[in-house]
């Protein structure tokens, strides 16, 4: 893609990964993704962030299109993580640099990174400002959001804020605004991009935006690293979805998610769903064999209560279960309600190794947790059908 | 003493603990089980250094 001036004199330089799946390795992008970076023109001329090393001939190309590349006097590191500096190296050595800001986290960080002894780096602390001319540069610490490194960079005469991976959203697009596409796509996208990525620094979200609020900066436009860019109206629309989000308010969904041998604790689960829904909770049924882990967590994210199942395996559970486990507890979901069941053929650990999971994720158990040997009939069936109606009610009470 | 996680700036505060990570209020840094994680960032207890 070509630059695109988004601000007088401020232009998008990124990469758009119309093929990328799989964000970092973990979690889906099914529609695809972008990595913002900005150009700012001013007597100063300036880089914000990069794009990842794969993007390289596409990014010099489009700064170049630009300015020469010796012409650029400053480089802003947000964050490290090598989707926004895979060609930070290469830029340092065509730019050459006069200054290099990054937030102190970062420039401990980045010499695991770089060989960068030589390079002219300037510590940005919170706060500290940089004039570029007409405009100016002021750098925020947003340590966790979501790595120890991550720093916002706001433009005030501009009234931008470049929020490094803040407010992305994984989407693949030829525009590069909100107001351009489906708000409920980008609601949707950023709520999986939350659930997935930014959800076990939710107090830290909390803290920054109270932060931001006292600042009462003007801000008319909203840059993620990620995604399509927030203005107008947009803006207050963002940062309301964060605020939502790190609240981890629960809503009337329960999500039921489990591993099947024999289809024995698949029956079960199906048995459970339905009291679940007869007490007109809305309820998701998920064979993690079918669902990615990241699909999973992003159905978590906002479900008033969890219900995992597994059959006993080699007296441990189902190694499919263990991957959206270690996936699910890792971003620490919130405010959950647990319950666990699953099948045995002899020895029948899983019920007591999935309750182990619920207790380390601090979810309110509801008991009894079912454990039914070789294959369910009708009396655990119905046991089954009356643990999900329980869970229901507790769901409801909870949302009350 | 109040202890700060170099890691992601969170301050432990022996007068209020960390309940959710089983740590009563009035529990010294020192006293703190090895194994206790920051409750933001996750780092260990070794991260942590005494507030300046």
């Amino acid at each position: 893609m070509r630059p695109v001036e988004i601000k007088e004199g401020i232009h998008w330089v990124g990469a758009v990964d119309w093929n990328c799946r799989n964000f970092h390795g973990y979690a889906l992008s099914s529609k695809g993704t972008t990595y913002n970076a900005f150009y700012i023109d001013d007597d100063k001329k300036v880089l914000v962030d990069t794009v990842p090393a794969a993007f390289e001939s596409q990014f010099l190309c489009s700064v170049s299109n630009l300015t020469e590349l010796e012409k650029i006097d400053y480089i802003v590191v947000n964050h490290l993580e090598p989707d926004h500096s895979g060609c930070l190296a290469r830029m340092v050595e065509l730019c050459k640099p006069e200054k290099i800001f990054i937030s102190p986290m970062g420039a401990k960080a980045l010499k695991t990174f770089f060989d960068c002894e030589d390079w002219p780096i300037v510590v940005a602390n919170s706060g500290d400002e940089i004039s570029l001319g007409k405009k100016t540069l002021r750098f925020y610490e947003t340590k966790m959001l979501h790595w120890p490194d991550n720093m916002f960079t706001f433009i005030p005469e501009a009234k931008m804020l470049i929020s490094s991976d803040a407010f992305g959203q994984n989407w693949a697009t030829s525009e590069r605004f909100v107001d351009e596409v489906s708000k409920e796509k980008v609601s949707d996208l950023m709520a999986q991009y939350y659930a997935n990525i930014v959800n076990p620094y939710s107090s830290k979200v909390l803290k920054t935006l109270e932060f931001f609020g006292e600042l009462n900066l003007d801000i008319d436009m909203l840059c993620p690293d990620h995604g399509l860019i927030f203005r107008g109206e947009d803006v207050g629309f963002a940062l309301g979805k964060y605020a939502e989000y790190a609240a981890q308010k629960t809503t009337n969904k329960a999500v039921i998610f489990y591993d099947t041998m024999w289809k024995s604790t698949e029956n079960m689960a199906i048995a459970i769903a339905s009291g679940i829904a007869d007490e007109g909770v809305s309820v998701r049924l998920m064979n993690v064999k079918a669902n990615h882990h990241s699909d999973v967590m992003s159905e978590v994210f906002d479900a008033g209560a969890v219900i995992i199942g597994s059959p006993t395996h080699n007296n441990g559970i189902l190694p499919g279960m263990a991957d959206v486990l270690t996936y699910v507890k890792g971003l620490r979901p919130q405010n959950k309600i647990g319950a666990c069941f699953g099948s045995f053929g002899w020895s029948g650990e899983c019920v007591k190794i999935l309750k182990d999971w619920l207790e380390k994720m601090n979810m309110d158990i509801i008991e009894p947790n079912i454990k039914v040997k070789n294959r369910p009939n009708h009396k655990s069936f119905e046991e089954c059908y009356e643990l999900g109606r329980e869970i229901a009610k507790a769901v409801k009470a909870k949302n009350a | 003493m109040k202890y700060v996680c170099t890691i992601c700036g969170w301050v432990y505060d022996p007068a209020v603990g960390d309940p959710d990570g089983g740590i009563a209020a009035g529990t010294e840094f020192k006293d703190i089980p090895e194994d206790w994680e920051c409750p933001v960032c996750g780092a260990s207890k070794d991260d942590f250094e005494p507030e300046s």
